[in-house]
């Protein structure tokens, strides 16, 4: 299969108006003992249809969530996502459009984007929002180097229950940068951060402490007593939120974060193994938002004053600023931004309480029946949508034995802390019925040794 | 001459705009059905503290299903995108992005896997990223590669954290502080490298266009961490000393980074591990037409030689007795980003891949290159060309002639939307003066470079006889031309309710 | 473009007056028109010291940035504060009410290395 319109006689033709006579001349720029003798070590081409049969081979290879029941989270969350959505984002004009560069053309793209940024101010209780970074881990590492270049501090807190792969990809942004991240311990019984047994001095060498609401272990924080103790080291609290729990909980702006980043592909993006999602960065006041990365959409007029959007602020970027640029972000992740758009907006207010009542009721409901069945509640600290439980399992095991029967069970802590080896974290959405919750917890119920 | 100027919309009404989703709410509506609640429902207090919950919920439009494919159909329709029309933005590659890679990353199959799952019920995810792992190294020349950063930039980030990973292995790292980075290139590469912990030092371009091979020799020394280079560079031309560069970059001890902007112009013609690269990124939304989403999703993977594949981030995928698993290298730089990479843009570069097959990627290029050449050779008498010399994928002319008659080359950019054609990239490379950077794709068919041609030389026309036409352009969009220095003084960020 | 009477400047196209013990500082008219509408003014505070040569502030206009170099080593005693909400003053008036700060000298202030608006006239057709 081809997507080159120009016949071979067209290719002939121009190469003759170029002063040509073939192909081959058109690289005559390139040393010959550069240029390769044999194509390339690649599979033969394939016309559409085969590409397809093959496609859908590898596919079938992989068990999905339209035929196996999904009780895992930790970061990714099984939710139900409008049909309008998919018509609409694929629609040619946003999908092959590149960076907004030339405004006057650009106007649905940017403005798209400027809704972005009002949705997640609102949602968040920020000032502003940007464009979208790559994923939540990222935004987290690129708020912590907001942090530390704003408070001119070179250390980081990191609660130990944030989520394993935000910390290390934290660390890889940080430490290569001579910043010094600092894990905070969690309390062992509530799985939530203690602050009443840290060190009052540290908080005034910290740029800043990072919190997770809800934590990786599904608890809620005391995110008001964990603000005002950095604060009263001036130091800024980052916030790292599940964009969904802001149904419920109490939105980041109203307990005095600084930085608020989190991961929209709760907000409509289809799972795809982990990505693409979006991320997303919002922040208040003037010194804040002046630093922040990446690109921002602002409204403007026209000659004749017509509202328009332009990008703006555009001198903190790579493509001004180059090595001084607040950071290196060019592409983001623009059309899960519009996605996650769309979804809050079909939600609504009203529409986004129910997804984040449905999400909180029915995880108490399988923690309950779970509790019942014998296992324990790993934290005691409350729950939205995700907790942990423990019991004396093999949960690899019992979690291969559970996919045979359908379901992924959730997910094994042992992998991330050994002290955890009795632990699973699961997480319930709205997209599960009682039915399911009621199959699932009687098949995990069964495994466990204390029923 | 008689050219048609048009712009797209038709039922959008150009004074007005389209309402913000938020100004058309109102209370009540909803977008959106869920399933009643099918399990006993606890109220609010016996499950969270009242102290965490909010005190009210986030103020989300309140619109319809109708209201919302509506809204979202006008503002498509005030978006140019390579359906649309020609989209010649020089470096950015925009070409046709075709539909069934699409309908394939949307499989189940794909598209609803949790990242999370027991390997063993991923195997068909995991065996692709691992052939596609393999088929970008061998388009590379090199070893192994990484499929986890999710865009261009993040890609440089984790090559030049594999250098300081290279150069610690061999007691060097607080010695190696410098990177080469040449006056013409990308502005990701300076604030990766400064991302990256290291000082970037500029290296000049020679006449010719390419690096300067002497300055470059007395800028390498004991204190070079590595070079990155763009080749073809941003101007469109291929550095013929290159395997020269190499070698003097690796006898001062420093690695070569290659930015993969630019590779729609070498696939199966030049690899960049065989020009003495050790590193090289790829954008897949560029040259493997995972399209570009109006700046992203994309991805960045980068392929490193054998000798650096024990700095790769993790996870990587490996494979162990025809079963597939992910690992970490044994001196990994670490994670850079969460799970996997963007997965499902790397569903389509790999469906790229196969259905083009060795030669087909060759064709790709070679017909990139031609059509810029069309171009170029075209246009040479009407616009400035700095670099007069044959070029690979895209050319960089000058709007300094024009800028003599007062007319810049923003205003050319403005005047060729009026003819619903996208701008080139411009005032990009620095290095040129009224810089328009033009790159056509392969994908375009002789026709529409002809109209490029004759709307550019149209152009060129008016800059002396009707300057005001290109100084007051656009004329047909669905707004003139806006005013970026108002936003940037007293910025509007966001929307707020008028009530409050 | 015009370089003003009464004033000093520099090759970084800074311009300077001498006020009592007090040096104002601006950037100059050539400055301010190579780099378009100015956005933004990056102001340092009162009470910051600044080093001869080094840069103290950053004016940024929408697409180009560009630091302010002292040409003394001092003390800022006064920043224009009305740039913060009306940058274009710059451009509008950089001579006079597009100043930026105002430097007491460590020094016994000399316009050593300075160029007067003739010199600089000739410099800036040079560029």
């Amino acid at each position: 299969m081809s997507y080159i319109p120009n016949t071979q006689q067209e290719q002939m033709q121009m190469l003759k108006a170029c002063g040509l006579s073939e192909i081959d001349d058109l690289f005559s720029q390139i040393p010959t003992t550069l240029k390769l003798k044999q194509p390339l070590n690649l599979p033969g081409p394939l016309a559409e249809a085969s590409l397809i049969k093959h496609m859908n081979i590898l596919a079938s290879k992989n068990i999905n969530l339209d035929t196996a029941t999904s009780f895992l989270g930790a970061g990714a969350y099984d939710h139900l996502v409008p049909s309008v959505i998919k018509h609409l984002v694929s629609r040619g004009e946003f999908l092959t459009a590149y960076t907004p560069y030339q405004a006057e053309i650009s106007q649905g793209v940017l403005q798209s984007i400027f809704e972005f940024q009002t949705l997640i101010a609102e949602l968040t209780g920020m000032e502003a929002a940007n464009a979208s970074m790559y994923d939540g881990a990222t935004a987290l590492a690129e708020a912590a180097l907001l942090a530390c270049n704003a408070t001119r501090r070179r250390k980081v807190g990191l609660p130990a229950n944030l989520h394993p792969e935000w910390i290390e990809v934290a660390r890889t942004y940080l430490e290569n940068q001579d910043i010094e991240p600092v894990i905070i311990p969690y309390q062992s019984d509530s799985g939530q951060i203690d602050i009443a047994t840290m060190d009052a001095s540290l908080a005034k060498e910290l740029s800043c402490l990072v919190v997770q609401q809800p934590n990786f272990f599904g608890c809620i924080e005391d995110a008001t007593g964990i603000c005002s103790w950095i604060k009263n080291g001036d130091g800024l609290l980052v916030a790292a939120v599940n964009p969904i729990s802001l149904g419920i909980l109490k939105r980041p702006g109203d307990y005095g974060a600084d930085i608020v980043v989190g991961d929209g592909g709760s907000l409509g993006n289809p799972l795809s193994y982990g990505g693409p999602t979006v991320g997303f960065f919002a922040t208040s006041g003037t010194s804040l938002i002046r630093r922040m990365p990446g690109r921002i959409v602002g409204e403007t007029i026209d000659g004749e004053s017509k509202r328009g959007y332009v990008l703006t602020m555009q001198t903190r970027e790579q493509h001004i600023r180059r090595e001084k640029a607040t950071s290196n972000i060019c592409t983001n992740q623009a059309l899960n931004a519009l996605v996650a758009t769309m979804y809050l907006s079909l939600l609504g207010k009203q529409g986004l309480r129910a997804v984040a009542n449905q999400c909180l009721q029915k995880t108490a409901y399988l923690q309950q029946a779970l509790l019942r069945a014998g296992y324990q509640r790993r934290f005691t600290g409350p729950c939205f949508n995700e907790f942990t439980i423990s019991g004396d399992v093999d949960w690899a095991k019992v979690n291969h034995q559970m996919l045979d029967k359908g379901f992924l069970a959730g997910l094994p802590l042992q992998q991330f802390d050994k002290d955890l080896s009795d632990s699973l974290l699961l997480a319930v959405t709205e997209a599960r019925t009682k039915e399911e919750i009621d199959e699932f917890s009687g098949l995990l119920g069964g495994y466990c040794s204390g029923s | 001459m008689n050219l048609a100027v048009y712009w797209g919309g038709i039922a959008v009404d150009h004074k007005t705009g389209v309402p913000l989703l938020m100004e058309k709410s109102k209370p009540g509506r909803i977008g959106y059905s869920l399933p009643p609640l099918d399990v006993p429902e606890l109220s609010l207090d016996e499950l969270i503290p009242k102290e965490y919950l909010a005190a009210q919920i986030p103020d989300l439009p309140e619109v319809t299903e109708p209201e919302v494919v509506r809204h979202f159909t006008q503002l498509s329709r005030r978006n140019h995108g390579v359906d649309v029309g020609f989209y010649p933005l020089g470096s950015c590659t925009m070409k046709y992005n075709p539909r069934v890679n699409e309908d394939i990353a949307a499989l189940a199959g794909f598209s609803r896997l949790h990242p999370y799952q027991p390997w063993d019920s991923t195997q068909g995810a995991l065996e692709l990223m691992y052939q596609l792992d393999s088929y970008l190294a061998e388009i590379a020349g090199l070893s192994k590669t990484t499929l986890q950063p999710a865009a261009g930039a993040h890609g440089e980030l984790a090559g030049l954290l594999i250098m300081k990973a290279y150069h610690r292995e061999q007691g060097e790292e607080k010695e190696r502080q410098e990177i080469l980075i040449p006056d013409s290139a990308h502005g990701t590469n300076p604030a990766s490298a400064r991302m990256a912990g290291f000082v970037v030092k500029t290296i000049p371009s020679q006449l010719q266009g390419g690096v300067d091979v002497i300055a470059l020799k007395d800028m390498v020394g004991p204190q070079t961490a590595g070079l990155m280079l763009t080749n073809p560079n941003t101007l469109g031309l291929f550095d013929q000393n290159i395997c020269e560069i190499a070698k003097i970059v690796h006898r001062a001890g420093g690695l070569l980074y290659y930015d993969g902007a630019n590779a729609n112009a070498i696939m199966g013609i030049v690899r960049p591990g065989d020009m003495g690269f050790d590193i090289v990124h790829f954008n897949l939304h560029k040259t493997f037409s995972t399209p570009h989403g109006g700046g992203g999703p994309g991805a960045g993977p980068i392929s490193v030689s054998k000798e650096l594949e024990q700095f790769l981030p993790y996870p990587i995928v490996t494979k162990e007795d025809h079963r597939y698993t992910l690992t970490k290298p044994a001196k990994s730089i670490g994670r850079i980003k969460s799970f996997y990479g963007n997965f499902g843009v790397l569903v389509k570069a790999y469906a790229y891949i196969r259905i083009h097959g060795p030669q087909g990627l060759r064709e790709i290029s070679e017909n990139a290159v031609l059509n810029a050449n069309y171009l170029m050779h075209h246009l040479k008498d009407d616009y400035y060309l700095p670099y007069n010399q044959q070029c690979m994928h895209e050319f960089v002319l000058s709007g300094k002639w024009q800028k003599a008659v007062g007319v810049s080359a923003l205003d050319i950019a403005k005047r060729l939307l009026d003819y619903a054609m996208h701008a080139p990239t411009i005032y990009f490379p620095l290095i040129v003066d009224e810089a328009i950077m033009v790159e056509p794709t392969e994908t375009e068919s002789k026709e529409t470079l002809d109209q490029f041609i004759e709307v550019m030389k149209a152009i060129a026309a008016e800059a002396k006889e009707d300057p005001d036409q290109l100084i007051q352009a656009p004329h047909q969009t669905p707004v003139g031309r806006l005013d970026e220095a108002r936003a940037a003084r007293k910025p509007i960020l966001r929307w707020r309710s008028k009530e409050i | 473009m015009i370089a003003k009477k009464g004033l000093q400047y520099t090759e970084n196209h800074e311009w300077l007056k001498q006020e009592g013990r007090m040096v104002r500082i601006g950037i100059t008219d050539f400055a301010q028109e190579k780099l378009g509408d100015v956005v933004f003014v990056e102001l340092p505070a009162v009470d910051d010291q600044v080093t001869k040569e080094d840069p103290f502030t950053v004016v940024e206009s929408v697409k180009a940035v560009s630091d302010v170099f002292s040409p003394v080593s001092g003390v800022i005693v006064a920043i224009n504060e009305t740039l913060e909400d009306s940058p274009e003053l710059i451009n509008e008036d950089p001579y006079d009410q597009g100043w930026i700060v105002e430097v007491e000298p460590i020094d016994e202030f000399s316009f050593e290395g300075l160029m007067s608006p003739e010199e600089y006239q000739a410099y800036i057709e040079e560029e």
